[in-house]
């Protein structure tokens, strides 16, 4: 490790952004073919770090010092044809395009003697970067056709058609599913030894431990230094990333749950419209229920089927004893369903409207007057919510596309108790939200069931499902597979089940 | 501390005065058009001694008032993101039907059953967009050329003239001083302000805008609410329509050519999104009213007419994309 050349080196790096300053004299340097996760809370400053690396920030003072010369990109067209690479969380492709045309994207694209495009030579050329790193993949097929992991190969491969030097990987894994995510690490591990230096941003412990040579920790935009990852454990880099000791992993004091009354919610053989699921549960007052099970197991299409925001083919919800039919969200709010839904961007957040107006937006329609809002009542509800759980914001009236993640999500997790809903529905719901904030969400959701609500939680992260549920269901293929209670709920239980294996 | 009740006494008096500051200060920041109108009719009162006369300002109002009713009505339209072509039309159809109306029954009633008709065509593009999911785009295109195509059918391609003077007057008349197109405007911006600002319906409009899925999601009749916008730029176009027909003294089947992207125009420069979701109904009156002071200014100045298309348009143009940056900026 120590006789590796580095290949890129951040000296005092300070941006500000009017009235931030949202990184102050970071220094951190990049071996050639390492694996250097940056760490840090969500508003720590990676993502701008990562923006001035691949040229779309221009920092104040500092120095760039890349292949051992000072450099200043005059965007990002430049420092990726220099060799910097990115794939975002959310992957940049053209989905109407083929695999080819993507891969090739702002490469020099081949050119016959017309000054025309030579697609056999495209083809060709992407099958080859493809098939360097283990893919298959047909280069004329349409990219809108691949799934997620597959399309995250277009990418890597796209980075490599530039030749890469360095690949920086925002948050990679947050959408495959964990059989992807090993697919995702051998390929890294391939890119490694052929010395490409790669920056992985990621909130998930194990991930960083499995991957990474080298773990770079960000706070509050100041860098607070560099664990090699065999030396450390989870703890200590959390420790360094929140400045205090946070427990994520505490477990609920057992609560007695009476199992043998009307559970509050109980579906039977729920299905859909695409035979994507068929699920039966049942979840009891003051009980924190958890579906686990892998990525496209339908386990997010139940909750949504349950909401009403998916028809329903056949099966029944039973809601304390009556059954009730979920023809549409609207119908489920109404009888006291809520759902926090997976991607809090797409389905969640009014980005242009603030902070008070995206908590409040259940209880407007309830308090008005001739169909005027009663002002005062619902800015009395948002403040109070806003301290309730603990909401981070300037002020109500302040976008909420400004706050960090955790925060939106206590301000949607908000809105949805401000209905006092029989059952709660998460979706994910420590999805993209820092440690420390995940903690409080933790604490919330414990504290809910304290006082007798009913939730039921999906999540990817086992430990979370772990920590979190008395009760664990674990779909498979769109089933219902299985149920451990307690102290049976563990890792190697939930993965055989979810697995479509069977406990001895 | 329980999470699931809420104290409804908290205290809210910090926060109010917090929030007076910040709203002077979102006021400023969303008004820039404001100030660029100001700073035109400075401009234009050094060059011409006519321009800041009663007279000429009661002009620019009375000339004004149509294409701001119109940009009121596209405002709604466009924070949900969508985008309504057939006003242009819809001026014309509820004219003609209006000045029909007035020939066989009471003007007041007449001028009713012409709103009416925009407020339906409004409702038939509304629907069709919300239920067949067709862009609005296509929709408001083919509803632009069958409603005039309807106007031309009713009048057999000639101007029907308006016989009743009570008709004449809401064009041409005068309550005090206030020219009566200039008052119904005002009249539908402070609804359309109040509606937008303080009512259920006004908010969900914003939100369905903003981000349609969390709308659905949120239990918003999203397919209701885009309806509605359309059937009320339909309303606007149908009042904007009596007016010009008014004034007019005819009902004309070729009137309001090109009303809709002036509308437009008036409300993007006010600084309204396409995309839908951010925007403020104050902007679009000032954004037509800077192109209504920029045409008076123009011509005060002797600027040949043809000219004034081409500042117009590259006014229209440049001003936006100051707005952008300044936006970006904040």
């Amino acid at each position: 490790m120590g006789n590796r050349k580095t290949i890129l080196e951040l000296k005092g790096i300070t941006k500000t952004f009017p009235g931030v300053k949202s990184l102050d004299n970071v220094s951190i340097d990049l071996k050639e073919g390492e694996v250097l996760a940056l760490m840090g809370e969500n508003g720590a400053g990676k993502s701008t770090l990562m923006k001035v690396v691949c040229g779309v920030y221009i920092p104040e003072e500092g120095d760039i010092v890349y292949h051992g010369q000072k450099v200043s990109w005059s965007g990002p067209l430049e420092a990726r044809k220099k060799g910097i690479s990115v794939i975002h969380q959310e992957l940049k492709l053209a989905p109407n395009l083929t695999v080819g045309e993507n891969v090739l994207m702002g490469a020099d694209v081949p050119k016959n003697k017309f000054g025309f495009i030579n697609w056999n030579e495209v083809n060709s050329r992407a099958k080859e970067l493809l098939e360097s790193i283990g893919s298959d993949l047909d280069p004329s097929r349409l990219v809108s056709s691949l799934s997620i992991a597959q399309q995250q190969i277009v990418e890597i491969a796209r980075a490599l058609s530039i030749k890469a030097d360095i690949i920086i990987m925002d948050e990679p894994s947050a959408t495959l599913s964990s059989k992807e995510i090993d697919k995702l690490f051998s390929l890294i591990e391939l890119l490694k030894s052929r010395n490409v230096a790669i920056v992985y941003v990621s909130h998930r412990m194990e991930e960083i431990f499995k991957i990474s040579d080298r773990c770079a920790v960000l706070r509050d935009g100041k860098y607070v230094g560099t664990l090699i990852t065999n030396e450390t454990n989870e703890n200590e880099l959390i420790k360094l990333m929140v400045g205090r000791e946070i427990d994520t992993s505490k477990k609920k004091m057992a609560q007695k749950i009476n199992r043998k009354g009307t559970p509050v919610l109980s579906v039977k053989h729920l299905t859909d419209g695409n035979d994507l699921i068929d699920g039966t549960l049942d979840v009891y007052p003051g009980e924190i229920v958890g579906i686990a099970g892998l990525v496209g197991s339908g386990r997010s299409e139940l909750l949504q089927t349950i909401f009403g925001h998916t028809k329903a083919k056949s099966g029944e919800i039973v809601l304390n004893g009556e059954i009730i039919q979920s023809k549409n969200p609207r119908s489920a709010i109404d009888k006291g369903i809520a759902l926090v839904p997976e991607s809090r961007k797409d389905q969640s957040l009014f980005l242009e409207l603030g902070v008070g107006e995206n908590i409040s937006v259940l209880k407007v329609p309830k308090n008005t007057t001739l169909g005027f809002i009663k002002r005062k009542v619902i800015q009395e509800l948002e403040q109070d919510y806003k301290k309730k759980l603990n909401v981070k914001t300037p002020n109500l009236a302040a976008k909420i596309l400004n706050l960090s993640g955790g925060n939106q999500q206590k301000a949607i997790i908000a809105r949805w108790l401000s209905i006092a809903p029989k059952v709660l529905l998460l979706d994910e719901p420590t999805r993209g939200v820092d440690v420390g904030a995940k903690a409080e969400i933790y604490d919330i959701i414990h504290q809910l069931a304290e006082e007798g609500f009913s939730v039921l939680v999906v999540s990817s992260e086992l430990p979370e499902i772990i920590s979190l549920s008395d009760r664990v269901y674990v779909m498979h293929e769109g089933k219902v597979v299985g149920e451990l209670t307690n102290d049976d709920i563990n890792q190697e239980a939930i993965m055989t089940y979810a697995t479509g294996g069977k406990l001895a | 501390m329980s999470v699931s009740q809420v104290n409804t006494k908290t205290s809210t008096v910090e926060s109010r005065q917090g929030n007076i500051k910040q709203s002077v200060f979102n006021f400023l920041n969303k008004m820039g058009i404001i100030v660029v109108v100001v700073l035109l009719c400075i401009f234009f009162s050094i060059l011409s001694s006519d321009f800041l006369t009663w007279n000429n300002i009661v002009n620019v109002a009375r000339q004004t008032s149509i294409s701001a009713i119109l940009a009121a009505g596209m405002t709604f339209v466009i924070l949900t993101g969508g985008i309504d072509l057939s006003i242009g039309a819809i001026v014309a159809l509820a004219g003609v039907c209006a000045v029909y109306f007035t020939g066989f029954m009471p003007a007041p009633l007449g001028i009713l059953c012409g709103i009416l008709v925009g407020g339906a065509a409004g409702y038939v593009n509304g629907f069709l967009t919300s239920v067949t999911k067709l862009p609005a785009i296509i929709v408001t295109l083919g509803s632009m050329t069958y409603l005039r195509g309807i106007a031309y059918v009713i009048t057999g391609g000639y101007p029907l003239m308006v016989e009743s003077s009570l008709f004449k007057s809401v064009g041409t008349g005068y309550l005090g001083p206030i020219p009566i197109p200039v008052m119904i405007m005002i009249a539908v911006f402070v609804i359309a302000h109040l509606v937008l600002k303080y009512t259920v319906f006004g908010r969900n409009i914003y939100m369905v805008g903003g981000n349609e899925e969390a709308a659905r999601l949120t239990g918003i009749k999203v397919t209701s609410s885009i309806t509605w916008v359309y059937t009320i730029s339909g309303i606007c176009a149908g009042i904007a329509g009596v007016i010009l027909a008014a004034r007019l003294f005819s009902g004309q089947p070729n009137a309001g050519m090109g009303y809709e992207l002036d509308a437009i125009a008036a409300v993007v420069l006010g600084g309204t999104s396409l995309v839908g979701g951010v925007g403020f109904i104050v902007g679009s009156l000032f954004g037509a009213l800077f192109m209504g002071v920029l045409s008076n200014g123009l011509t005060l100045l002797n600027v040949d007419y043809y000219w004034q298309l081409i500042i117009k348009g590259l006014v229209i143009v440049f001003a936006i994309y100051i707005d952008r940056v300044r936006r970006k900026k904040g």
